[in-house]
């Protein structure tokens, strides 16, 4: 291989010298883009640079996944092999390529290679969800979403991944669905332009009369944030919209962004009045660097219309493949140029969040919302939903629907009147809020679609997940696809996730391949509950949720004598 | 001098001041709650989850090594979800690693009732023993990823940071940069690693070959005759 010219280093490297540690994954993205991969004297000029250990220069570069410390392809073939892609063949896809191109998933192509950058043609390699469940299967291609790909016609979409909207009403996603909505077309920061001249108490107090609620998975209150981060000492403080949407068979935040990045953006004017912020950060997945230059795009429109760079201003940051680091104190880590790993809590992220100061992190959808509060006022707002689940909600609908795609209604239809619209008729099981969630049957057609009755019934609305598997699908091979994401996902800081998710991939896979032992079925309870009970973080206290709601719910998938 | 509260602990009313620890709360009424990655020299950090306890409203399970006594706490130490925790955490660990240097554990698993077959055909992590200078050797086979190694190299002790993780997850291993060989790492040799290491992952190199037969005086030669050749390159 040819040597490595680390001369064009220095200048690439210019931009993030100030930043410090904090620096570090935006400097390895920029190093990794010029020179395809990062070789140990890039990455020690990187740690140099910075002024950061090589050591610790190494631990980050090997945590994340997208960042590669061996030659890859010039071509980066990532295919999704989660459920929802799963059942649209991606197995087969992934066969193809493979075979087609004479490789086993995870390698590279021995040549041909490119003289001049020592790079080899292409990798192929399995990728955990990549957000794109309604238009499977889904492939990204260097920075691009291939979807809706067919090996029998050979067709595919490739670009910009086209937002698909259904639903009863259009209010998060009334610009949503098209092109990216311009700050011509989106209009005026009105609500934000309303929310100056109220008192930051006044605001908050708004968010708590509508009584928002985090739409990340966690559902806790935002106002309750707020208020935490405005009462917090000290005048360095932050607000961190969290876009590290990674939960399997989620893409809300992918269509909020992409089509409607204002809407998010003017949420976090919001909370940063709200909370007395300077500094804003939007984290963004890594699977979705084709968002970033529309972000950094509105953001410029923002700054131009006087919204942004006066008393706050907002930096995106991109992850590199860390499902963790959509937990929100393993998202300040990253930030901070570190590796993934969960904070212990308390202290919480609004006395002690990002860089130790207090912090306000809320979710995409959570931040849309925002602006709609304020506009409206409570009273308007609160005509949609229930007492305890006001406003609209965003369901990503995926599997096996006639129609899946971005669902909004108002918290309160039932799951049935959901299906009905997505045209599916019949279902054995659907995945309810995500990997970290639980099955439903249809038993729980009737369920209301709000919080409370949700709770009810066992099911968390998570990331607002609707999975639906027909009767012909065999979950064991779901579960073992969750157990395989979780397997790949623990960032084995604490030993019940980082040994448990290893051994209940290894049942679940006994269980799908029909070895399953005696004693399995207890096994797969115990590393279950301790890994539900014992976990430190959100990841793994929910690594076998689904797992633990299957044997609940279908009890012969699991049993040892039958095979 | 900090408030005192007074809390509950297996039933025993517990006065302690209020900065303890539940693990040291638990300890002054000679209660006594396993711990396998905690040490009085490193920060904690909750790693191993074999010191959970059960406190009353809570809906997890809590690390005592970190969780501070709260006045009226009420904790149990050995409930049934805590020892089922535990023992599932310890036969996970015997599935995973070499434990034949780890007497502590080796006897908590004697008394959770923790058997070692537990997980059969498991993935266990195999690395092969990295010797690359004259002071310790590396047996990562036994690591348990206690972190205490990368702690005292780094911010709790020598302001090194020769070693940091490779990998993440079931995978993670500890490391130096690209693997380099200790001496081409930062190390100082301080020797702060090796003392910490509670499974005999980091072992002095004369340690290991006395184990291994030679004689006191075998190895004496054998270091003086390695300096001898140093010198004479």
């Amino acid at each position: 291989m040819s040597e490595i010219d680390l001369t064009p280093l220095q200048n690439i490297l210019n931009p993030y010298i100030p930043l410090g540690r904090s620096g570090l994954l935006p400097a390895l993205h920029a190093a990794q883009k010029h020179y395809g991969w990062l070789s140990q004297p890039v990455a020690a000029e990187v740690g140099k640079a910075l002024n950061i250990p090589l050591a610790d220069v190494h631990g980050v570069i090997e945590f994340y996944s997208l960042f590669y410390n061996e030659p890859v392809g010039e071509k980066m073939i990532r295919v999704c092999t989660d459920p929802a892609c799963a059942l649209k063949g991606a197995d087969e896809l992934l066969d193809h390529l493979c075979s087609h191109h004479k490789i086993e998933p995870g390698q590279t192509t021995p040549d041909p290679f490119d003289q001049a950058q020592g790079r080899p043609a292409r990798t192929i390699e399995r990728s955990p969800c990549l957000g794109l469940c309604e238009q499977a299967p889904a492939v990204l291609f260097n920075d691009e979403a291939e979807t809706n790909i067919d090996l029998q016609t050979g067709t595919y979409e490739l670009g910009r991944p086209p937002s698909v909207v259904y639903g009863t009403i259009r209010e998060l996603t009334k610009n949503c669905g098209g092109e990216t909505t311009s700050l011509n077309n989106y209009g005026k920061y009105t609500a934000f332009m309303k929310a100056q001249k109220m008192q930051p108490a006044d605001v908050i107090a708004e968010i708590k009369a509508a009584g928002l609620v985090g739409r990340g998975g966690a559902a806790f209150p935002t106002a309750i944030k707020w208020e935490g981060a405005a009462n917090a000492e000290g005048d360095e403080k932050y607000v961190i919209c969290n876009a590290d949407e990674s939960e399997p068979g989620t893409f809300k935040d992918r269509v909020l962004l992409l089509d409607d990045p204002h809407s998010t953006i003017e949420g976090m004017c919001i909370a940063a009045h709200a909370i007395g912020a300077k500094k804003g950060y939007i984290y963004l997945r890594g699977e979705y660097p084709y968002i970033l230059p529309v972000l950094e795009n509105a953001l410029t429109e923002a700054r131009e219309a006087g919204y942004l760079g006066g008393t706050f201003d907002i930096e995106v940051r991109l992850g590199a493949g860390a499902y963790i680091c959509g937990e929100e104190t393993a998202l300040f880590e990253s930030i901070e140029g570190k590796r993934g790993f969960p904070r212990i809590k308390p202290p919480f992220p609004t006395t002690h969040g990002l860089f130790g100061k207090p912090t306000v992190i809320n979710n995409v959808e959570t931040l849309c919302n925002v602006p709609h509060i304020i506009e409206k006022g409570t009273d308007e707002y609160r005509k949609l939903g229930t007492e305890k689940s006001s406003g609209p909600k965003l369901f990503c609908v995926s599997g096996d629907v006639e129609k899946p795609g971005l669902y909004e209604i108002p918290f309160g239809m039932t799951l049935r009147e959901l299906l009905e619209m997505a045209g599916c008729e019949s279902f054995q099981a659907i995945l309810f809020g995500g990997a970290a969630g639980a099955f439903a049957t249809p038993e729980h057609l009737d369920v209301k679609l709000t919080f409370e009755d949700l709770r009810e019934a066992g099911l968390p609305l998570g990331s607002g997940v609707v999975m639906v598997f027909d009767e012909t699908r065999d979950l064991r091979d779901v579960l073992k696809r969750l157990g395989k994401f979780f397997a790949h996902e623990s960032c084995g800081k604490c030993y019940p996730c980082q040994i448990g998710t290893q051994r209940q991939a290894e049942i679940l896979d006994r269980i799908v391949d029909g070895k399953i032992k005696v004693g399995d079925i207890e096994r797969l309870k115990d590393v279950g509950w301790t890994m539900t009970d014992a976990s430190l973080c959100g990841l793994g206290q929910t690594a076998a949720s689904a797992v633990l709601s299957a044997m609940k719910e279908f009890p012969d998938l699991f049993v040892e004598s039958g095979k | 001098m900090t408030d005192e509260i007074t809390l509950n602990i297996d039933g025993q009313e517990v006065t302690v001041e209020s900065d303890k620890t539940l693990l040291d709360a638990a300890k002054e009424v000679g209660i006594d709650i396993p711990t396998i990655c905690w040490h009085e020299a490193t920060t904690s950090n909750g790693l191993c989850r074999i010191c959970v306890v059960e406190v009353e409203g809570q809906r997890l399970l809590q690390p005592s090594c970190i969780v501070r006594a709260g006045a009226g706490m009420k904790v149990r130490t050995r409930s049934e979800r805590v020892v089922r925790a535990r023992k599932t955490i310890l036969e996970m660990l015997a599935s995973t690693m070499d434990l034949s240097e780890s007497p502590e554990i080796l006897e908590m698993m004697n008394e959770y009732g923790a058997s070692s077959e537990r997980f059969p055909d498991a993935e266990r992590r195999e690395i092969e023993v990295k010797d690359d200078n004259p002071m310790y050797l590396r047996d990562y086979s036994k690591c348990l990823l206690c972190w205490r190694c990368v702690q005292v190299c780094a911010d709790d002790a020598q302001y090194t940071y020769a070693i940091n993780f490779s990998g993440r997850g079931y995978e993670t291993e500890i490391g130096t940069f690209f693997d380099r060989t200790i001496p081409e790492s930062t190390c100082v040799f301080c020797g702060q690693c090796v003392g910490v290491c509670p499974t005999g992952a980091l072992k002095p190199k004369r340690e290991f070959l006395l184990e291994e037969g030679m004689s006191p005086e075998e190895i004496t030669v054998m270091s003086s005759g390695r300096k001898q050749r140093k010198k004479m390159g």
